[in-house]
Parts: C-alpha cells; sequence; structure tokens
C-alpha cells in the first residue's frame, strides 16, 4: 500500500503485446513488503501472465481482502480498479462486482490468514456458487502483517519461528476447493514461476470458480528450519503432476512432448490447455480420484502442485441465475423501470 | 350495555398458528374493504410456525383511522390456550364470539360483555370426515357467522373465495358451501350484534398491500439490479417478493434473459458484501434485513461510508436487543443504523410511514446512494412491513430518468478532465467516481478502507486524513437538502406544544391529534422522514416550548439524535414510547399527551 509509483520508463526493446502494451504496463506500484517474499514473485507472475494473454489491463478488476497478500493488487495492474476490501470478505465483495458487470476479469487475491480463518465461510461459498473468478491465495502458513502467529493452513507439528509447535490440524484449500465444486483448482509454488505463470493464464480463461493455492514462504516469520512453509521445505517435497502450457484460440501447438505424455483440454473459451504428465496414474478431469490423490501423497508428505482438476465445459453464476448479457451495470431507466402503465395494473391487482 | 357502532369498531380474532386461520381472516378484511369501509388489519403471530398463538387484529374505520386504536369490541377467541387474557381485553359492553362446541363453566366468562356461541366444531365434524378439511372449513364457517352478525353482504365473500381459488376452481364450491353453513346457522339460531358494517364509498381507489412487497416494488422502480440477503424475519417477505416482482416485470420477453441478480447469501455479512461490490462497480444493488443483520453488517457499512460505495439497506425492525422479539415490531435499529460502525460514521436513514412511502422511498434510495456515494437506510419496521395496509395507489413519473450521481465517464477522461476519486470538485463533498473498465489508461484507481488522499492515494499524513474526514462531513450536510423533507400537521389552533413521530406511529397520530382536538389539546405535529434531520426540524423544535418525541423504542433513540445532531435543550424533548412489541396506539398516544398536557412543569422536570 505504497504510494510510490513505479517510474515509468521503457526500454525501447520491450515488445509490446498483441493489444499494444508492454509488460511494463502490467506493473503496479512498488512493493512495500519484505524483500525476497514469495508474495512479489506472484505478482510478477500475474503481470507476466496477463501480458502474455494480451489482456487489456482496465477490463480486469483485482479485489484483496486483509493481510500482507492483500496488499500486492497495488503492486501489479496499475492500470486495473482495485479493490482492498475488508478482512475475510473479498469473495462477497467480488460476487457482487461480477453480478453487476459480467464482462470484465476478476482477479480475486487472498492469503491463508484471510482465507483460511475468517473468510472460510466466504471462500467456501463463492467457490459453491460457481463465480467466474480467479482466485489466488497466497498461502504462507502465517500471520506475516502481526508478525509470525500460526495460521489455519499451518501444518500440524510444524514450528513458528519463535519455537512454537503446533498442534491444530492444517486445513488443506486445495482439497476444501475440490469438494466444493471448484472447476479449476490448481497448486503451485512461488519459487516456480515457470508452473505458475501457465496456471494463472489458465484461471484467467477458465469460466467459473478457478482456485489457485500458492505457496509462498514469509522470509520474515516462517522460512526457518522445522516450518513446513519454507523455501527449501516446498523444493524438497514439491510433487509436481504435471506442466502446463496454455494455447489462446488458434495458435500452434509447440510443446515439445512426446505422444501420449500429454493431456489436452479445451476450455470454453477455445483455450487449449496442454499437460505434460509428470504422474502418470493422475487425471485432471477426476474430480473424485483427484481427491484420493492428493490425500494419498499428502499423508506421503508430498506437496502436490500442477493443475490438480479442470471442467473445461464449467458453467459460472450467471448461467445459473440466467442473467442478461448486459453487463447489469449498463442497463439504463427504460431497461429497469417498468413505467406507470405497468404500475396502475399492478395497482388494480391489489384492490 | 352493549356496544352499538357502525363502520367504527375493532374485531380481534385469537386463533392457533398453522390452522389455517390467516386465509379466512384475510377473506374477512378484503370484504369490509369491498363494502368501501377503511379497515387496518395487523397480524400479531409468534415465532413457530405451528401450535402457538397467533392474534390478528381488524379495524373498521368509517373515519378512515389506520392505526391501532387500542381496546377490542369484538374477540373471535377460536384458541384455547389464550382464552383468559382474550376475555380480559374485551371492552365492558363488547362482545365475545366462541367455538360452543364443548360447553364452558360459567366463571369463565364475563357478565359485562355479550356471548355468541356457534359450536363450529360440530358443524365440522358431522359435515366433514377429513380432519384437514374439518380444520380448514371451521375458518370459513366462524367467517359465515360473522358476515350474518355484521351485516357483512354474503355475495362480497362469494366473490373474493371465487377470486381468491381462481387457479383452483374446483375449490370454489366447496368454499362457498362452508361458507353458507355459518351463515345459515347463525340466521337460524343467533341475531345481528350492535357491530354492524354498513356499505360505505370511503375506500376509494386505494389499495391494499404489505409494505414489504411495497419496498421491493419501489427497489424495482428505483432501478435496483442485484439483491443479496439472508433470511430473517421480518425482511425475508421484501427479497421474496422482489423476485416476483423482477420475475413479473425484468425479464426479457424475447430472450427470457432476468435483468436483474438475486442471490441468496450465506449470511448477512456476505449480503452487504456482495451489495458493497456491485454499488463499487456501478450496479445499484440492496440487501434487506433486520436488527441482527444490521449489527452484522457493520464493517461493511463503514466500509461504505468511508471508501464511499453506494449502497441500499432496508431494514425492517423488529423487537430487540439480541433475538428480542422477532416476530414483533419497535423502532429500536434508529441509533445502530444512523451511526453504524466503528469510527465517527453517519448515515442516511430515510423514515417511510406506510406501504406508500415504502414504494416511493424504496426508489429513491438508490439514486440517494448514487449520488451520496454511501450506504443509504430504508426503515420499515414489522408493522408496516409484513402487514397489508391501506394506501393511496402507487404512483410514477414516466418522465423521471434514473440519478447515477457524479460518474466520469470514458468521454469526460478522453476530454482532460481532472480525476481525484476524493476531489471535492463542486463544493457539495460528493467527488466523482469511475466504474472499472471504464478507459485503458485514464481514471483507475484502487478502492480502500484505509486513509487515502484526494487522489485516492495511500497516506497517514493526519492533515489528509481531516481533509477527507471533513469533506465527509461537508457530504452529509449536502444529503441535508436531497433526503425527504418533514412534513407538518398543524393543530387548528396556536399551540406551544409540538409532537414529534415517524414511521409507522403516522396513523395512530393522525388520530390522536384528533381525539386531542376532540378533548380541546391542540399540538402541532411534526413527521420526520429522514436523517440527517433537515432544518424545518428543528425549526419546528424552536416554535414550541415543549415537544413529545413518540417512539416504539425504549430509549428514545430518535430524540437522542435530535439532541446529538441539533444541540437542542433535552429538557424540550419530552419522550413518550411505547415498545411492548404490537404497534402503538391511538389511544396510548392520547392518552399519554393529555396527561403531559395536564402537568405540562412536572413532565419537563422528569426528563
Amino acid at each position: 500500500m505504497t504510494y510510490i509509483a513505479k517510474p515509468k520508463f521503457a526500454h525501447p526493446s520491450l515488445q509490446p503485446n498483441a493489444v499494444g502494451y508492454t509488460r511494463r504496463d502490467y506493473e503496479g506500484r512498488v512493493s512495500t513488503l519484505c524483500a525476497g517474499c514469495g508474495h512479489d514473485s506472484i505478482s510478477a507472475a500475474i503481470v507476466q501472465a496477463c501480458f502474455e494473454l494480451d489482456l487489456e489491463p482496465h477490463r480486469l478488476a483485482k479485489l484483496s481482502g486483509i493481510g500482507c497478500s492483500s496488499k500486492t493488487p497495488d503492486y501489479f495492474l496499475g492500470a486495473s480498479h482495485g479493490f482492498n476490501t475488508v478482512h475475510g470478505r473479498m469473495p462477497s465483495v467480488l460476487t457482487g462486482a461480477n453480478l453487476a458487470n459480467r464482462s470484465l476479469v476478476y482477479l480475486g487475491v487472498s492469503g491463508d490468514g484471510d482465507s483460511a480463518s475468517i473468510g472460510l465461510g466466504q471462500f467456501a461459498h463463492s467457490i459453491r456458487r460457481g463465480v467466474n473468478m480467479t482466485y489466488i491465495v497466497e498461502n504462507n502458513g502465517v500471520y506475516g502483517l502481526t508478525k509470525g502467529q500460526f495460521s489455519a493452513t499451518s501444518d500440524k507439528g510444524s514450528k513458528s519461528k519463535k519455537g512454537v509447535v503446533n498442534h491444530d490440524s492444517a486445513i488443506d484449500m486445495v482439497s476444501l476447493a475440490l469438494q466444493l465444486g471448484a472447476t479449476f483448482v490448481a497448486r503451485s509454488f512461488s519459487g516456480d514461476k515457470a508452473q505458475l505463470v501457465p496456471l494463472i493464464k489458465a484461471a484467467l480463461r477458465h469460466k467459473g470458480a478457478a482456485f489457485i493455492d500458492t505457496i509462498s514462504p514469509c522470509i520474515a516469520f516462517n522460512n526457518h528450519a522445522g516450518s513446513t512453509k519454507s523455501f527449501d521445505w516446498v523444493r524438497e517435497h514439491n510433487e509436481a503432476v504435471n506442466r502446463l502450457d496454455v494455447m489462446i484460440g488458434r495458435s500452434p501447438i509447440t510443446a515439445d512432448y512426446a505422444a501420449g505424455d500429454t493431456v489436452r483440454v479445451e476450455q470454453h473459451d477455445g483455450t487449449v490447455l496442454t499437460l505434460r504428465k509428470l504422474a502418470a496414474d493422475y487425471d485432471p478431469t477426476d474430480r473424485i480420484r483427484a481427491m484420493g490423490f492428493l490425500q494419498e501423497r499428502q499423508a506421503a508428505g508430498e506437496v502436490v502442485t500442477g493443475l490438480l482438476y479442470v471442467d473445461p465445459e464449467a458453467e459460472d453464476l450467471h448461467d445459473a441465475l440466467g442473467t442478461t448479457r448486459t453487463p447489469l451495470n449498463e442497463l439504463n431507466t427504460a431497461d429497469l423501470t417498468p413505467g406507470s402503465a405497468a404500475l396502475s395494473g399492478i395497482n388494480a391487482s391489489l384492490r | 350495555m352493549p356496544i352499538t357502532a357502525v363502520n367504527d369498531f375493532v374485531v380481534k380474532f385469537a386463533n392457533v398458528n398453522g390452522s389455517g386461520s390467516a386465509s379466512a381472516n384475510g377473506l374477512f378484511v378484503k370484504s369490509i374493504l369491498r363494502m368501501g369501509v377503511a379497515v387496518a388489519a395487523r397480524n400479531i403471530f409468534p415465532s413457530n410456525i405451528q401450535g402457538l398463538p397467533t392474534w390478528y387484529e381488524v379495524r373498521i374505520s368509517g373515519e378512515g383511522w389506520l392505526g391501532r386504536r387500542g381496546g377490542v369490541d369484538l374477540m373471535v377467541a377460536m384458541n384455547p390456550q389464550t382464552w383468559d387474557r382474550d376475555l380480559a381485553e374485551i371492552e365492558p359492553g363488547g362482545y365475545l364470539f366462541y367455538d360452543s362446541t364443548r360447553p364452558m363453566p360459567p366463571e369463565r366468562f364475563r357478565n359485562d360483555i355479550t356471548v355468541i356461541g356457534a359450536p363450529l366444531q360440530r358443524i365440522c365434524n358431522t359435515a366433514y370426515s377429513d380432519p384437514r378439511q374439518r380444520q380448514l372449513f371451521k375458518n370459513i364457517i366462524y367467517i359465515g357467522v360473522l358476515t350474518y352478525l355484521l351485516g357483512i353482504e354474503n355475495e362480497v365473500i362469494e366473490t373474493l373465495l371465487a377470486e381468491q381459488f381462481a387457479k383452483k376452481p374446483k375449490l370454489i364450491p366447496a368454499n362457498i358451501e362452508a361458507f353458507h353453513m355459518g351463515v345459515e346457522y347463525a340466521r337460524e339460531n343467533l341475531k345481528p350484534l350492535g357491530l354492524q358494517v354498513q356499505r360505505a364509498d370511503a375506500v376509494g381507489d386505494r389499495i391494499f398491500v404489505e409494505g414489504n412487497a411495497a419496498a421491493a416494488l419501489g427497489a424495482v422502480y428505483g432501478g435496483a439490479t442485484v439483491c443479496a440477503w439472508y433470511p430473517i424475519t421480518p425482511s425475508t417477505s421484501l427479497a421474496e417478493a422482489f423476485t416476483d416482482w423482477c420475475e413479473q416485470l425484468r425479464v426479457d420477453p424475447v430472450t427470457e434473459e432476468a435483468k436483474y441478480a438475486i442471490v441468496q447469501a450465506e449470511d448477512e455479512i456476505a449480503s452487504i458484501g456482495m451489495v458493497v461490490g456491485a454499488g463499487w462497480n456501478g450496479a445499484r444493488a440492496f440487501t434487506c434485513t433486520s436488527g441482527p443483520g444490521i449489527s452484522l453488517m457493520q464493517e461493511f457499512i463503514g466500509l461504505s461510508y468511508f471508501a464511499e460505495i453506494p449502497a441500499v439497506i432496508f431494514d425492517v425492525q423488529r423487537g430487540g436487543p439480541s433475538t428480542g422479539m422477532p416476530t414483533r415490531t419497535q423502532q429500536s435499529d434508529i441509533l445502530s443504523a444512523a451511526y453504524a460502525s466503528h469510527g465517527d460514521t453517519k448515515h442516511v436513514l430515510l423514515l417511510p410511514r406506510d406501504p406508500g412511502e415504502c414504494f416511493e422511498f424504496g426508489a429513491q434510495a438508490f439514486d440517494l446512494a448514487d449520488r451520496l456515494q454511501t450506504t443509504v437506510f430504508v426503515m420499515l419496521d414489522l408493522d408496516m412491513g409484513m402487514n397489508e395496509w391501506l394506501t393511496e395507489p402507487f404512483q410514477w413519473d414516466d418522465a423521471k430518468q434514473l440519478d447515477r450521481g457524479k460518474v466520469m465517464t470514458a468521454e469526460m477522461l478522453e476530454a482532460g478532465r481532472d480525476f481525484g476519486r476524493y476531489l471535492d470538485v463542486d463544493g457539495d463533498g460528493v467527488p466523482f467516481r469511475t466504474y472499472p473498465g471504464t478507459h485503458a489508461s485514464k481514471g483507475a484507481y484502487f478502492t480502500r478502507g484505509t486513509s487515502r488522499d484526494r487522489y485516492a492515494r495511500y497516506s497517514e499524513e493526519g492533515a489528509v486524513y481531516v481533509d477527507n474526514m471533513e469533506r465527509l462531513l461537508k457530504k452529509f450536510e449536502t444529503a441535508k437538502s436531497l433526503v425527504p423533507a418533514p412534513i407538518e400537521a398543524r393543530a387548528s389552533r396556536p399551540t406551544r406544544f409540538g409532537v414529534i413521530h415517524y414511521g409507522s406511529t403516522g396513523p395512530a397520530m393522525d388520530e390522536a391529534m384528533a381525539a386531542l382536538e376532540a378533548k380541546g389539546l391542540y399540538v402541532d405535529a411534526l413527521r420526520i422522514r429522514a436523517f440527517p434531520f433537515p432544518g424545518e426540524v428543528f425549526d419546528f423544535i424552536e416554535r414550541h416550548d415543549l415537544v413529545f418525541v413518540i417512539e416504539q423504542n425504549r430509549d428514545a433513540q430518535l430524540r437522542t439524535l435530535l439532541m446529538t445532531e441539533g444541540g437542542v435543550d433535552p429538557a424540550r424533548l419530552v419522550k413518550i414510547l411505547h415498545y411492548e412489541g404490537a404497534p402503538i396506539t391511538a389511544r396510548f398516544i392520547t392518552k399519554e399527551i393529555s396527561a403531559l398536557m395536564g402537568a405540562p412543569v412536572q413532565s419537563e422536570m422528569a426528563q
């Protein structure tokens, strides 16, 4: 939440994308997070993803709750409207915003404190409603802004910087999202940009509730030995099930995968997701098996990452409500106000 | 002496909840309206679906008084559980009608009233074998008996039954038959009462409608497109009515697409969150709730105030605090709405009097919320919200356009207009806003609940913070000129006494004022219709030595607002409070004011 704007110098060699913007146009203000924070890597991944998607910055709305992660929307997409809402309530505000104007792309950014504790209910209900959004949880397993308390995603047995051992069970938001009916579920790691950028791209193009749990180590309060959200621990235990390439529209598929090793998934809008399979028995279109696989690997101490589930034919909340194609915020008096003649009929029916 | 009255009496039905009495009682009320006589009916019901006592109080008034009068002239005692208290309520000289199938010991009656028995259960048991029919038709049979006793025209009831079952015409003959069983029994065994309904022409083109349905229709006409809500008595029927009105009025006839979005949220917090999100994004959005919901929504209301996001909340007030009396009426959320949320906040309240104003303010609230970019409350209560009231027909001016307030468009940005989200360009405290997605490179800003400067940049500078807070106060001043002005009813003679009242107290106050004049007591009455209070409110107080403030809460909440916001000397504002949960009555107001005007000096001291 800084007021320091990044200088807008653009190196002449910067290439614009198909809609005429350079990568710099997708940046925001200077981050005020700690140097080396995983969250800043996620912000950079969002910038990269939006640039590569040729998304006009002003057609995206970014919303967040309260906490370190929720500060980040100020640090990317400076030309987008942003809304830093209240603690744990980003999902409801995003839902309302989405109802008001279905033509924008919605990105919700939250943290484990914001979404797994106070906001667990709103997280759950926005997912089960199928709000068309990308919901990124920057998960560091700790309350950073208040200096190091355990969060609800801290693993049982993990040790805080002060040496306290967590005795509460961890909430696994990926399992929750799968159970709640999210139609795009992924997990990634802030330190793995090559995996994260395509996941964000695919999520932004997905129609429906897309959830990405991004493990993002807190270098100030949760990066020590004994933490299960530290850079070292995650790198050692990261078990990627697949690697993703996102192809928009009719772009040729140039991935160099051997036949038989890939899964091709075409989303509603024509986006083609090409997944290089790393785990032979993993099918990202089978929700039930995905849930079982996750539990199994989790019990074995692995952090499963990748695109874990996708329903390419998903419907969203607007489909369920039968809302008009025209954004509700563009409807005018003639569209909305039935007039005095209709009122006379209503009066007559009330006598 | 038995009471004799034509078109001026009170009938109270004592029933068991869930016994099907509501539709029979509604039929009774409609029949009186169709006889051209004004009527006011109030449901007094428990927080229960089946089994607990429920009452329906019907005021029949040839003079057109629509408030509760107080007292009961005819008790229709259909609930043995409440027999003793129901009997005790009857006026001396009044009437008791009961089911005489089972004999009652003489000591359970009163000798100063007229008792009319009809063996309703026996008639039913003889005519019907199905237990459900025995129960339901018993209600229609007692309507038949009452029709005869009170001189209501049979044809009126028959027509209403035909209308009621128009979609299930098979049920019409059976209902008419049951109705006639009651009429015939009465004709053969009973005499008409001293209380009579006589055909008149006093209803005119007025309509009979619940405030919640009216407010919901107002929201449709006011251009609301997003409704997020959570069920809570007594506001639930507002969201349900909005759904019905939208299905009727807002579905595109060709594409069948909905020009609205209604979401039943997981709780009140999510409801107001969705409203704030939709308001931020330029749609007109509302939620409806009651006191407990207002408590839950506090944080978001503060965000709406500070981040300046339009929102409309219909608060259908019920008895508080806590779960309180969820099915009884009160005006007890005034302070919690006016100053909702932490920090220094103030919110616009609209205070409708009846369903007519629920419609009018229900639409206007959205213009005000957009114009002022803040939360606007419409403060109904259970009495007007959940009861059908006789009210003037709804009106709409087709020339009226929705006022979206100060919205900077892509064209304005392109033309080089300076956009500062919190910049007071017009001196009225109201800044311009942009909708997300307006322009590719101009007009985007970051919305937050933290302190920021005029260009929406985060700032913890004291002077910047104060500048913003002072502008919000200025904006609240601007609101005074936009909200509905108070309405004064002057006494027929100059007087140093005034009355201030608001909301559903209005109809009882009108009657009390006439009753006071009949006793030679003159008061000017000011009905407040909004907060912040326009200057006329304090001029009125200034013009009177003593002002009675009538409220349906314990702590005189509006009086507190008057003192706080206007610096009024507390001694000049005498509180008159009625908060037992049943709506205030004309007799109560008359009695209280009479007593206070008899000894005004003492009452001043008492404050």
